[in-house]
């Protein structure tokens, strides 16, 4: 069989999302982050979004968010992308607008703007990607670093005295009125990342049916910054993150 | 024909409102005016200022060195102002917070016990009115009319029932005032 | 009405999408007025009170990057926080507006007038290459007529605009005629107006991004380039001053903002003690009036700059007249303005 013959619309099994350009990524091989863009990218086109999206990237390693899924972004500075997608939902209700952050972003410097338009219930979608560490500046202290967990600047490992506790937004969130739907997942096997696209679906359609603010926290892996194989970081993460991090809905008022 | 005024005393007084009534009343009349309060960070208390400009021509500085006339309320605001009315200009005082009275000569100095008349006829919420009825009898830089329009547009429609003894204030105020 | 307040009529007439602050005085009134106002009912202008300057300047980026008129409104300390996000505005060539009715500093300072923010405002402030489009206002109805003008330079350049006031412009009430109505713009014009903004794609248009963001050196150095390109043309088309008593003056009174209207006063007692002073003042503060002020510099003995600060525009009059003329300073700090006796002896000094 040549290759030609092989490649028949009804052989085809997988396909590129088709807003998922065809561009080298940056992210490192065994990346949470590739998978998650793709989920959201699939999410936009599936529910006839495309012309309709404005997406907010962050200071991060998703920096680049914008060069990978094909809409339209803005690149917010560091911290303030809940604030720049506060204000462009209210000015144009009826687009999808969503932001995707890292820990860093999200739960460090950026708490405020987070926890405020998480609790005015803009009607938004925040897509958190947790990976303990700061991935971008090359593997520093997370406000979500476990305890114990040794990063370049706490190279002896995390302890409260020094450096206080890890962070738990996505309980923070759930005690927030603004809040319609807050949910933990993650995207190491096939049955999870089904999971995360419907949790990503679902905060994305509350978002639009002017539900209030939703936050979809992705428990991710930094293998690069961990030090070690994509495989043994989804272990470690299994064994370390799950436990202080479960997995689930945290609340759904949809 | 430009009057510089300015207005001054304890917050809470109405110092701000008179002076905002007497720039709305200018407004009315179709003159230049300018309203420009040394604000404060309190609520209430605290010394408060106004200037109002009232002219025919564009008004320049809002901050000026000396005045027209100065309407003075308590002995903090006596003090700081009298050194500031231009010679041939006025001052009038309240001689309710005043221990010590002016002293210059070469200005008109007027006294008026509107917080003691206010007292004795239930009227201190219109205590500032009365004031300005007695500015307005000394210089009428603006008529009663212009007073009473800018009352009833700077007033909420809720207290225009109160446009009556505001007047009654302004008048009284006009026969209390004596020349020192 | 106060020049807070005209601002704030002068946004919802002049078709503003949305206004984004954080209440400080002496600048309050002017979320307040829009608060009571409710022009989301009548224009559909969006009104937010924000958690903090940073956000609200960050709501202005966002506002800004889909192509809405939108603005902010702060005082000295509170324009301090955003200078990032003002950074960040200049660096991705948004159009916006933000408000600084400026207070004594430096820290907490007082929540008396100042000018003192004149270099924070012209000479960067945040990071990097940038400018703003500066509007100084002197009275209230420079308050309200300046909030459109604003907005049509920094859509017509792509660029943050600002109007620096003070407090004393804020506080003070004057007579004054607001501008026409202005409905806002369909959602067609927006398209039309602003191509790049990110609308969503609107008729699957390819992606618009909005981004100050350039790894590569050679790129960073082409969008530095652009920007500089842009403002020579500012520069040279955006100049705005007015001139009073200048065509015989032998002093002359470089004031902007209340400063200016103090100027006013101090010529006219000056005149009446046979001085002959007159006025620039800048009403652009970027681009500066520095060709105008080179120009009379060659006619008058001497130049008085007069500000609410240390001595901060007073540099730029001296670039401009490259020192072949004396250059002045007279000034009051901490919220004190200068009265215009005061101002009269420096001038009075300066013949001697």
């Amino acid at each position: 069989m040549t290759k030609e013959e092989i490649m028949q619309p009804e052989n085809i099994v997988y396909r590129k999302p088709e807003l998922l350009n065809d561009v080298p990524m940056h992210y490192c091989p065994g990346c949470s982050h590739g998978v998650v863009h793709k989920l959201v990218a699939e999410v936009i086109a599936e529910m006839g979004m495309t012309d309709k999206t404005i997406a907010i990237s962050p200071v991060g390693c998703a920096v680049f968010a914008y060069k990978y899924i094909d809409v339209d972004w803005q690149e917010a500075a560091h911290g303030r992308a809940p604030a720049l997608a506060s204000a462009v939902k209210r000015l144009w209700p009826d687009r999808l607008v969503f932001t995707y952050q890292g820990d860093g972003d999200l739960a460090c410097i950026g708490t405020g703007e987070t926890i405020h338009a998480l609790n005015r219930g803009e009607n938004i979608t925040i897509i958190f990607i947790n990976n303990a560490i700061y991935g971008m500046t090359g593997g520093q202290m997370a406000p979500t670093t476990l305890l114990g967990m040794k990063t370049v600047t706490c190279p002896y490992g995390r302890v409260p005295e020094l450096h206080g506790y890890p962070l738990k937004m996505a309980d923070i969130a759930v005690g927030l009125q603004g809040t319609c739907y807050v949910t933990r997942q993650s995207v190491h096997s096939v049955a999870a990342i089904m999971k995360a696209k419907k949790a990503i679906r679902k905060a994305f359609e509350y978002s639009m049916q002017g539900k209030g603010s939703n936050l979809v926290e992705i428990v991710s892996t930094c293998n690069t910054n961990w030090r070690m194989s994509p495989d043994k970081a989804n272990k470690w993460m299994e064994e370390n993150m799950f436990p202080f991090y479960p997995l689930g809905d945290l609340k759904d008022n949809g | 024909m430009t009057q510089e005024i300015i207005i001054s005393g304890f917050g809470g007084q109405g110092v701000l409102s008179m002076g905002k009534i007497l720039a709305y009343a200018g407004l009315m009349e179709d003159k230049e005016v300018t309203w420009m309060p040394a604000y404060g960070p309190e609520q209430r208390g605290g010394t408060a200022n106004v200037t109002v400009i009232v002219s025919d021509d564009p008004v320049s500085s809002p901050i000026l060195s000396s005045y027209d006339t100065a309407i003075v309320l308590n002995q903090p605001s006596l003090e700081k102002f009298e050194p500031k009315v231009k010679p041939g200009g006025t001052l009038i005082y309240d001689g309710y917070g005043i221990n010590v009275p002016p002293t210059r000569k070469d200005i008109n100095v007027y006294r008026i016990d509107a917080m003691d008349t206010a007292a004795a006829l239930n009227m201190i919420k219109v205590f500032n009115m009365m004031v300005l009825g007695g500015l307005l009898k000394i210089h009428p830089v603006v008529s009663i009319e212009s007073v009473l329009k800018a009352l009833r547009k700077t007033l909420p429609e809720r207290h225009h029932h109160l446009i009556p003894m505001n007047e009654e204030a302004i008048r009284k105020g006009m026969e209390i005032i004596e020349k020192q | 009405m106060k020049g807070n307040e005209a601002i704030a009529h002068a946004a919802i007439r002049c078709g503003c999408d949305g206004y984004f602050g954080y209440p400080i005085t002496p600048q309050s009134e002017v979320l307040e007025t829009l608060a009571a106002e409710k022009p989301w009912e009548t224009t559909g202008m969006v009104v937010l009170q924000a958690e903090s300057e940073v956000a609200s300047i960050n709501m202005v980026y966002g506002g800004a990057a889909s192509g809405k008129r939108v603005m902010t409104s702060s005082s000295s300390p509170g324009v301090s926080l955003m200078q990032e996000g003002i950074s960040y505005l200049a660096g991705a060539e948004l159009p916006c507006l933000i408000v600084n009715v400026s207070r004594g500093g430096p820290g907490l300072g007082t929540i008396q007038p100042s000018q003192a923010d004149y270099f924070q405002t012209v000479k960067g402030g945040g990071h990097g290459d940038y400018r703003l489009i500066t509007l100084a206002p002197a009275s209230v109805q420079e308050m309200a007529d300046f909030v459109d003008l604003a907005f049509e330079l920094a859509f017509r350049y792509r660029n943050p605009a600002m109007i620096l006031s003070d407090g004393a412009i804020g506080q003070m009430m004057e007579k004054v005629v607001l501008p026409p109505f202005k409905p806002r713009r369909t959602e067609e014009e927006l398209a039309k107006e602003c191509p790049w903004a990110t609308t969503g794609r609107i008729g699957m248009r390819k992606p618009n991004i909005i981004t100050s963001l350039a790894l590569v050196s050679e790129e960073m150095e082409r969008v530095n380039l652009r920007l500089q390109a842009k403002y020579k043309v500012i520069q040279e088309k955006e100049v705005r001053y007015e001139e009073y008593m200048t065509d015989d003056a032998e002093y002359l009174i470089v004031a902007f903002g209340s400063a200016a209207r103090i100027s006013k006063k101090v010529i006219s007692i000056a005149r009446e003690q046979g001085i002959k002073v007159g006025l620039l003042r800048p009403i652009t503060l970027w681009p500066f009036p520095s060709k105008r002020i080179a120009e009379l510099g060659k006619k008058v003995k001497g130049i008085l700059s007069l500000e609410i600060n240390a001595g901060q525009m007073v540099e730029d009059i001296r670039l401009a007249v490259e020192c072949k003329v004396p250059v002045k300073w007279y000034g009051r700090l901490g919220g004190i303005i200068p009265e215009p006796e005061e101002v009269v002896e420096e001038i009075r000094k300066m013949t001697l």
